[in-house]
């Protein structure tokens, strides 16, 4: 399409009722330009045969060829319908259970509803009301009336006994006749749908004037034109035709033979057979996956792809090219991380920055710019792919040109330039499964070489993004409107709030965390070189502070250097997240360090851990200076002092080994006695259950008892085990301070690593599976023992024993399968839900409402809070105006 | 007849109840049209509903439902009668 044509202004049209109705004959007939009687497809000469499917009347679809209807060539043509004439009616087949409902409810000599005259009018009134305000309703009221009348046995016009019916899906019908079983023909079925009355057919759903009844039984068939089955022609010259063609050629095919047939007065049971394949042949053409009927395939035994198998499904015309669809200006690449880029910024390869393009229509004010682009030519970056002169109405590509030079000179106000992608521009950024709002998001180009997107690390979390092989996709909106759209409504910055939780989505994780701890605890005292760099780190350009020690040499706390950063005016209060266990404290005056106290900017007590900075963590640090100072300022502090947090990291250097989860002698020495303890203890639950003296809990049987008390027991010696071993660990030791600060990993994890792994589960239950009675062969059968039920008392820094292994993967196995089960049904329950709110919205006046202004609720969420600027879901925070009033 | 008086009392009374209430044919009127909504495009409530048993309440009628929230203090919800 030209440019002329896009930005021109178009008629437009609001569409505002979409009908369905079925095809009469008559219409069938009229829009027909040809009737198909051959089922040969192409003429010796490679010609298409006359009156066969490929007939020049269903339009022009070659180059060049022109349309013998209408006279256009290709481009034009819109393709014309053509017809087959049926030797004798056919069902449709997906109109069985309306044909059958019809039948049912009529009587079978007079076609009246089997119900007494003022009943008709009393509910075809009552029918026509309901299907103006609520046409849900109508149909299970006309479901209603059908039921009625079905179950009436004598004709209450003609008298007439009526017979109960039998529906075989999806065609086959008989009347049950006392004297047995007789098939109802099409021919008989389409007789009776005629005698129903216009009048009487309102009542059970039908629009006589969309649907007549008889208009379900086909006597003419409509064949769609060749641009909706279009042939592909192979190097070799060989035509490959489209499936519906082979199924039309089918149906053609069984016509003709159903024809000869009656013209040559074969045996009745020959011509039903022929007729009964036609309708078997017709009902596949329109869906080949119906139950009861020989499927068409191809000569290979490959299905074909009939009318409902293009609509159906996944890769269907509505789940695949119409809710979904491939799109331009677009690019997908694999991610890498960049500390050094803003978190609103995508790095692009330049590589897709010479293909993806922008148009600029040249003013006074960019003509210059727009010459060089030009210049530059389409492979060298930053260029221009195309220019479309408006005067001569013309696109000339650049790849095709020689003297860029020229061209670039006869720019003109008002032409376009495609250049290609630079710095700067706004562009689109996804990672699939796009889950919420998050998943898509505005960033501002930059580009670089290599080959694979950048991505601040910051905006990991509402990606949900690692750097283990994810790829990610770029759109590039190309109009004013869509770009300005999408960097006031999804830049990066604007969605740091979740609207998910009421608090920052974006934020500090593992190694932003460590630093930012390493950072301000109170053991670091900085140099003036070290300070340097971490200013140099967050692009700090002020002055100096002061030091805060100054003998034998100045030193820098790193609370000064953070407070540099904070807000003016900011006051905050609140508990780290290393204030738990040995160091938990509520005192303000927090020995450990461990209470975060900000007045007006500075940080005077407590370290900044993930209860300050960290992503998903509502009401910390940074949720407050998003709320209060703005997602302009969150971003600054985001950018720069989260590169210091780095910078610190890489100052001090920051690493595990297995000396960080090494506990000395003395604490294995504890930690056995502690395990010879707890299985004697279980030895004893087990002794006391074999002799029935063990104690039962209500509501159990004793084995359940029993499996609770022990479960229960060997929680409590991890527990313990784990407790140990930490208060033997350095409060510097690094992987101690990651599982602390919420950097990385629990005292779970550094239980397992350093004391014991603890109970395997398969289906929350100790593991017992495998032989009859036992786990192993190692085990004596019918062993109740800890070891033997999956209890794993070594840790990974030891190492396991074999049959240990065994028994984590046995558990690790669960765990996989979990997840894979869980996704894929939260995947089902996602797209259902999408599918019924998508086309509510919020209108001016606050309520709710759907897409015909039907009310969903009086006011938004029924309170009309935007959960976005709520305090985690809390509309006022008293807390937090406490806490800003105390820090004045 | 007691016993029906005191299930009333127990409906109207249960605490997850919200306060119901007819409104005249002036109040509604004035809730459609400040709502700028025909009648059938109010959420729908059922004449078989208890409470609606309890008031009275015909296919039709619109039904103020006031609800206490813990974010906006007062939620009025309209809702008409439906014969199903
Ligand atoms: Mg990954
Ligand atoms: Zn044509
Ligand atoms: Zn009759
Ligand atoms: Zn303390």
């Amino acid at each position: 399409m030209s440019y002329a044509s896009a930005y021109k202004e178009v008629e437009r049209y609001l569409i505002d009722k979409i009908h369905f109705s079925l095809l009469s004959p008559i219409e069938i007939r009229k829009m027909a330009k040809v009737t198909v009687v051959r089922p040969e497809i192409y003429e010796a000469d490679g010609s298409p045969v006359s009156g066969g499917v490929r007939d020049p009347h269903f339009g022009a679809i070659e180059p060049g060829e022109r349309c013998p209807v209408c006279g256009n060539t290709r481009e034009d043509c819109p393709g014309h319908f053509g017809k087959i004439d049926l030797a004798r009616p056919v069902l449709l087949p997906h109109l069985g259970d309306k044909i059958n409902v019809i039948l049912q409810s009529t009587c079978r000599n007079c076609g009246r509803i089997l119900l007494p005259d003022e009943k008709i009018s009393y509910y075809t009134n009552i029918y026509l009301k309901l299907k103006e305000k609520w046409p849900v309703l109508a149909e299970t009221f006309a479901d209603e009336v059908a039921k009625q009348s079905s179950s009436v046995s004598e004709c209450p016009h003609c008298g007439y006994k009526q017979y109960k019916l039998k529906f075989i899906k999806p065609f086959t019908f008989y009347e049950v006749r006392p004297e047995g079983e007789i098939r109802l023909t099409p021919s008989e079925i389409r007789e009776r749908l005629e005698r129903v009355q216009d009048k009487d057919i309102i009542v059970l759903g039908v629009d006589p004037k969309a649907a007549r009844p008889e208009w379900m039984v086909l006597t003419v068939l409509p064949v769609p034109p060749l641009s909706v089955r279009p042939s592909i022609t192979m190097e070799n010259g060989l035509r490959a035709e489209d499936d519906l063609t082979h199924a039309l050629v089918e149906i053609v095919r069984q016509n003709e033979r159903l024809k000869n047939f009656l013209s040559s007065n074969a045996p009745e049971s020959m011509v039903e057979e022929a007729w009964q394949t036609l309708q078997n042949v017709i009902a596949a053409y329109i869906d080949n996956e119906l139950p009861n009927i020989y499927q068409l395939s191809h000569r290979g035994r490959k299905q074909l792809k009939t009318i409902a198998q293009r609509l159906k499904g996944k890769e269907g015309r509505l789940r695949g090219n119409l809710n979904g669809k491939r799109v331009n200006f677009s690019a997908r690449t694999v991610i890498s991380p960049d500390p050094y880029i803003s978190i609103d910024e995508v790095g692009v390869p330049e590589e897709i920055a010479k293909i993806l393009t922008l148009p600029i229509v040249v003013t006074p004010y960019n003509i210059e710019e727009a010459r060089k682009y030009v210049l530059n030519g389409p492979y060298n970056w930053p260029g221009a792919m195309f220019v479309y002169k408006s005067k001569q109405n013309m696109k000339i590509d650049l790849r095709y040109q020689r003297n860029y030079r020229q061209l670039a000179e006869s720019l003109e106000i008002g032409d376009i330039v495609e250049r290609h992608l630079i710095n700067g521009d706004i562009v689109l950024f996804n990672r699939q499964p796009s889950l919420h709002r998050m998943s898509i998001m505005a960033h501002k180009v930059r580009v670089m070489p290599g080959r694979t997107f950048r991505l601040n690390l910051l905006d990991c979390a509402p990606y949900n993004a690692d750097f283990d092989g994810d790829e990610m996709n770029l759109h590039v909106p190309r109009l004013e409107e869509a770009r300005s759209e999408a960097e006031e409504l999804m830049l990066v910055e604007k969605q740091i709030l979740s609207p998910r939780y009421g608090g920052p989505i974006i934020g500090g994780r593992q190694d932003y965390i460590s630093g930012s701890y390493l950072l301000t605890v109170k053991t670091t005292l900085l140099t003036k070189e070290e300070v340097s760099l971490l200013m140099a780190a967050a692009n700090y350009k002020g002055k100096m502070p002061e030091p805060a020690i100054i003998k034998p040499q100045p030193l820098w706390t790193g609370k000064q250097l953070v407070s540099l950063f904070l807000p003016e005016g900011l006051n905050f209060e609140g508990r780290a997240k290393i204030n738990a266990g040995e160091l938990k404290c509520d005192n303000e005056r927090c020995f450990f360090d461990s209470y975060d106290i900000i007045s007006n900017g500075r940080l005077l007590m407590g370290v900044f851990d993930k209860n300050a900075i960290g992503a998903e963590q509502p009401e910390n640090v940074l949720h407050y200076i998003t709320l209060e100072y703005g997602s302009d300022k969150a971003r600054e502090f985001l950018d720069n002092v989260f590169r210091m947090f780095i910078r610190m990291l890489e100052i001090k250097g920051f690493s595990i080994s297995l000396r960080e989860v090494e506990i000395p002698k003395e604490a294995k020495e504890k930690i056995n006695i502690m395990v010879e303890q707890a299985k004697n203890e279980i030895q004893e639950y087990i002794n006391d259950y074999k002799e029935g003296n063990l104690e039962v809990i209500p509501g159990r049987t004793a084995e359940e008892s029993l499996e609770l008390k022990i479960i229960q027991r060997l929680q409590k010696l991890r527990d313990d085990a784990g407790k140990l071993a930490i208060s033997y660990m350095d409060p510097f030791n690094n992987a101690f301070i990651m599982a602390r600060t919420g950097a990385r990993g629990s005292d779970i994890n550094i239980t397992q690593m350093a004391a014991m792994l603890g109970q395997q589960t398969v289906r929350g239950k100790r593991i017992s599976r495998g032989f009859r009675t036992r786990t192993l062969p190692q085990f004596k059968p019918g062993d109740l023992s800890p070891e033997a039920r999956g209890f794993i008392i070594s840790n990974f820094r030891s190492g396991l024993k074999p049959y240990e292994v065994f028994f984590h993967a046995a558990g690790g196995r669960e765990g996989l399968v979990d997840t894979a089960v869980k996704t894929s049904q939260s995947g089902y329950m996602q797209r259902r839900l999408i599918n019924a709110l998508q086309d509510l919205y919020i209108s001016y006046d606050g309520t709710v409402r759907d897409s015909v202004g039907d009310i969903i609720q009086f006011k938004y969420g029924e309170d009309g809070v935007d959960p976005m600027l709520t305090y985690h879901g809390k509309a006022v925070n008293i807390d937090r105006i406490i806490q800003k009033a105390k820090g004045e | 007849m007691p016993s029906k008086l005191r299930e009333e009392d127990k409906i109207l009374g249960h605490y997850l109840v919200p306060k119901h209430r007819i409104l005249s044919l002036e109040e509604s009127v004035e809730v459609l049209k400040s709502l700028g909504i025909k009648p059938w495009q109010l959420p729908r409530i059922s004449i078989n509903d208890p409470v609606v048993k309890i008031l009275g309440g015909k296919p039709g009628d619109i039904i103020e439902i006031e609800r206490d929230s813990p974010t906006a203090g007062k939620y009025k919800a309209y809702r008409v009668v439906v014969s199903y």
